[in-house]
């Protein structure tokens, strides 16, 4: 070459890559997210604010220090534990008091993930774990729902919110019902207009179904997330619920209802398809879906709670490495079966 | 996404990195200058080197023989100039070792003309001439595997062969050296293909070649229309855009719909493919009874001032290529064959051999490597893969050096290293890279055992 000399780089091939990174895809996640979020605090305004916020900072934090305390570089770059803190916080009823909602973050992030070895590793969704650990600590605080589109929701903290540690949470007004109690203990069924635009109470951020699946779709269109398993999951609810629903119209309801009440769409879309807990082939994605479908309308049919999606998806991420282990591509040039 | 496309047949999985083909495709084929010295190593194929048939200080002549084969994985290798042998010894290789071979000091101003040998006549020629003359010839696959020509032709008697592929695909990004050779040397193609008729004794031809050049497959259509070659049963079929389409296997499955069986050959779903290019030298050589002693390469990317494509002597050193087609000065990564499967250089001082199908040149922070993240399970690899493996799963066991079930339970030999899981990574896991490693490791343990 010329007299300068120059330092090239020596690597093997491919030299070129599609510029996809785990960071960019989990940021999407966090952007597809924000308009759900942003329809919490609008339907449960201080409260859910307060929540979502305390739920992310948590978990971050808890992260940011574990991987100081091991010696190791932060991960909270990968944007990942993001994407865990604000669902935490979305699957959180509005008015939880704020040290329960700090506890679930550093229980969620540190044990379902950390002490699996993190980002990759976690063989459960770590939000649903956080929750899952709040739902067995405090059962009563976890079923207590504040009222949807309430007129002080901007201008005051429910009394809840700011429970001192360890005090009993005091619920101010009435403690409102969610559509899915209501089914459970009443016998009614919720108008499924009012469950697709959000209009019910519930969790922060289970509410507002368009929003959760524009959200979905728009992970989809950019490959950000598999679409076969929350579409196998909405429909095997869907068909499950509805042939009960025709057996007995009165006790089992519609599938409508079943697919736009609870968490469903928010576990279907946002939860279920943590790429780490989930299948790796599209076809174990599709048979995980389906069992998570399954388990959502037993638990929610027959159990003992009105609420199944953390559980059913809880227990279909420690399916899924056995469906990975049976479902795998045929090799090429390989017989079938 | 599936197998059947807008653009025309093809296989599964698969990707779609960007073509950059338009700078380099509308070039035509220029000669290159020769270099001072050449460096012929004897090996520049896979199987045994060449055995050299000239001594230090003899004068030699473009074209003549200077090593013969030796056995039957073999070919011969031909002077890639007219000069004198300065030397037999070591040369830097592509490997990084150095290998031994033939320095060829080259008489500035001759008349490089090429000696014309004893001709292989297509109708007077037995298929065992005809694949003598192919190694005489020193013919091996220009598409970058080097594999000696004449012996994937010589196909098994109880395994009858009912089509003849010509692989006129070259899905690999930047390279464009077959789509010349397609739009300049249609005759020399069609003269290979009737050799190669002949050989492999199939009763047709198909010309696979990508959709990204489809008035090559119309002029080469309504060429094989003329008299002279109405008489060939050959037939142009487009194929769709995507990578690796130009691998045997896959080109096999879209143009065929039929499977090479895992650890098989073509042969086993009665095929034989050759490259367009390797067919053209068959047709252009063996009539004059010439050998190999140049090729058709690419020489590109963004920190190349002349890219082209160029006919350029077996045996030029690169970095003589190199200060003929200029550098940018921002260069920072520069590799042999395109950039998927493309090899980086140890050296700018090994020479140019016949598998090398091309030279690109990156500047500045293109293609930098990227910091590393664990695996998150999204599947991109899954679903790229053309041969259905787990990229996955198998980068997890190369972490953990478990080479031997990656072999045996996950088909890890059946890689071919086309690079499609590293391309779409994102956590940047270097996976082509480690199954090459973990396939030597395997290998290494075979021959042991």
């Amino acid at each position: 070459m010329n007299k300068r000399s120059r330092t090239l780089e020596i690597h093997t091939s491919p030299h070129i890559a599609s510029g996809a990174s785990v960071d960019v895809i989990m940021r999407n996640v966090v952007f597809a997210l924000l308009p759900v979020a942003a329809f919490a605090v609008y339907s449960f305004g201080l409260a859910a604010l307060l929540t979502v916020t305390v739920a992310t900072a948590s978990c971050v934090a808890t992260e940011h220090l574990l991987c100081r305390l091991s010696n190791s570089p932060s991960t909270v770059r990968d944007w990942s534990v993001t994407i865990t803190g604000l669902l935490y916080g979305l699957t959180l009823p509005p008015a939880l008091p704020l040290w329960m909602v700090v506890c679930g973050g550093v229980i969620g992030v540190g044990m379902a993930k950390f002490l699996f070895g993190g980002l990759g590793y976690n063989a459960f969704n770590p939000a649903l774990v956080a929750r899952a650990f709040l739902q067995a600590a405090f059962p009563a605080a976890m079923t207590s729902w504040t009222p949807a589109f309430a007129a002080d929701r901007f201008s005051s903290i429910p009394a809840s919110t700011l429970t001192i540690p360890f005090a009993a949470p005091a619920y101010d007004g009435v403690s409102s019902a969610t559509p899915l109690s209501l089914m459970k203990f009443d016998g009614q069924f919720a108008a499924s207009g009012d469950l697709l635009l959000g209009l019910t109470n519930g969790s922060a951020g289970e509410t507002c179904a368009v929003l959760i699946l524009a959200g979905g779709l728009y992970l989809a269109a950019r490959n950000m997330l598999n679409w076969r398993i929350p579409a196998s999951i909405l429909a095997t609810v869907a068909l499950l619920s509805e042939a009960l629903h025709l057996v007995d119209p009165g006790l089992y309801p519609p599938a409508t209802f079943m697919l736009f009440s609870g968490g469903l769409m928010l576990g279907a879309v946002f939860m279920a398809t943590d790429m780490v807990a989930s299948p790796i082939t599209s076809a174990g994605c599709a048979v995980y879906g389906a069992l998570i479908g399954v388990l959502v309308v037993v638990i929610r049919l027959w159990g003992g709670m009105p609420e199944g999606v953390m559980y059913a998806i809880l227990l279909a991420n420690a399916a899924s490495p056995h469906i990975d282990a049976l479902i795998q591509p045929r090799v090429f040039g390989t017989r079938r079966g | 996404m599936f197998g059947l496309s807008r653009q025309g047949p093809s296989f599964a999985h698969g990707i779609h990195p960007p073509q950059a083909k338009d700078e380099t495709s509308g070039l035509p084929i220029r000669q290159f200058p020769f270099a001072p010295v050449m460096l012929v190593p004897l090996q520049q194929h896979i199987g045994k080197p060449a055995r050299a048939v000239v001594r230090e200080g003899q004068e030699v002549e473009r074209g003549q023989l200077i090593a013969e084969a030796d056995g039957f994985v073999s070919v011969a290798m031909h002077a890639p100039a007219s000069g004198v042998i300065q030397k037999l010894g070591l040369m830097p290789s592509i490997s990084g070792k150095m290998v031994p071979g033939i320095y060829i000091k080259s008489f500035p101003g001759s008349s490089q003309e090429v000696n014309e040998g004893i001709p292989c006549e297509l109708d007077a020629a037995s298929v065992e001439d005809i694949l003598l003359a192919i190694q005489g010839a020193g013919i091996v696959g220009l598409g970058g595997a080097a594999f000696p020509t004449h012996v994937k032709l010589k196909v098994p008697a109880d395994k009858p062969i009912d089509t003849l592929i010509i692989n006129g695909v070259e899905c690999e990004p930047y390279l464009t050296t077959d789509h010349r050779v397609m739009v300049e040397q249609p005759d020399d193609i069609f003269t290979g293909i009737r050799y190669l008729l002949k050989v492999t004794g199939a009763p047709r031809a198909i010309i696979g070649i990508e959709a990204n050049k489809l008035e090559v497959a119309e002029s080469l259509r309504s060429a094989l229309l003329a008299p002279a070659y109405s008489d060939i049963p050959a037939s142009v079929e487009v194929v769709a855009v995507k990578y690796p389409q130009g691998a045997e296997k896959m080109l096999i499955r879209a143009l065929l719909g039929r499977e090479v069986p895992s650890g098989g050959l073509p042969a086993d779903v009665k095929v034989v493919s050759v490259n367009v290019a390797t067919t053209a030298e068959i047709g252009r050589l063996l009539p004059h009874g010439r050998g190999i002693q140049e090729r058709v390469i690419t020489i590109g990317g963004p920190a190349v001032s002349k890219k082209g494509n160029y006919r350029i002597p077996i045996g030029t050193p690169l970095r003589f290529a190199l200060d003929y087609v200029g550098l940018a000065d921002d260069v920072s990564r520069v590799f042999l064959g395109g950039p998927m499967m493309g090899q980086a250089l140890p050296s700018l001082d090994i020479p140019i051999t016949k598998g090398t199908s091309g030279f690109i040149a990156f500047g500045g922070d293109q293609a930098r490597a990227q910091p590393e993240f664990p695996c998150i399970h999204c599947g991109y690899c899954v679903d790229a893969c053309p041969l259905f493996l787990n990229p996955s799963q198998l980068g997890l066991l190369a972490k953990s050096g478990q080479h031997q079930r990656m072999a045996d339970e996950l088909h890890l030999m059946d890689c071919f290293e086309c690079g499609s899981c590293s391309y779409v990574c994102p956590a940047h896991i270097p996976l082509v890279q480690r199954f090459r490693g973990a396939k030597a490791m395997v290998r290494k343990q075979q021959a042991k055992s």
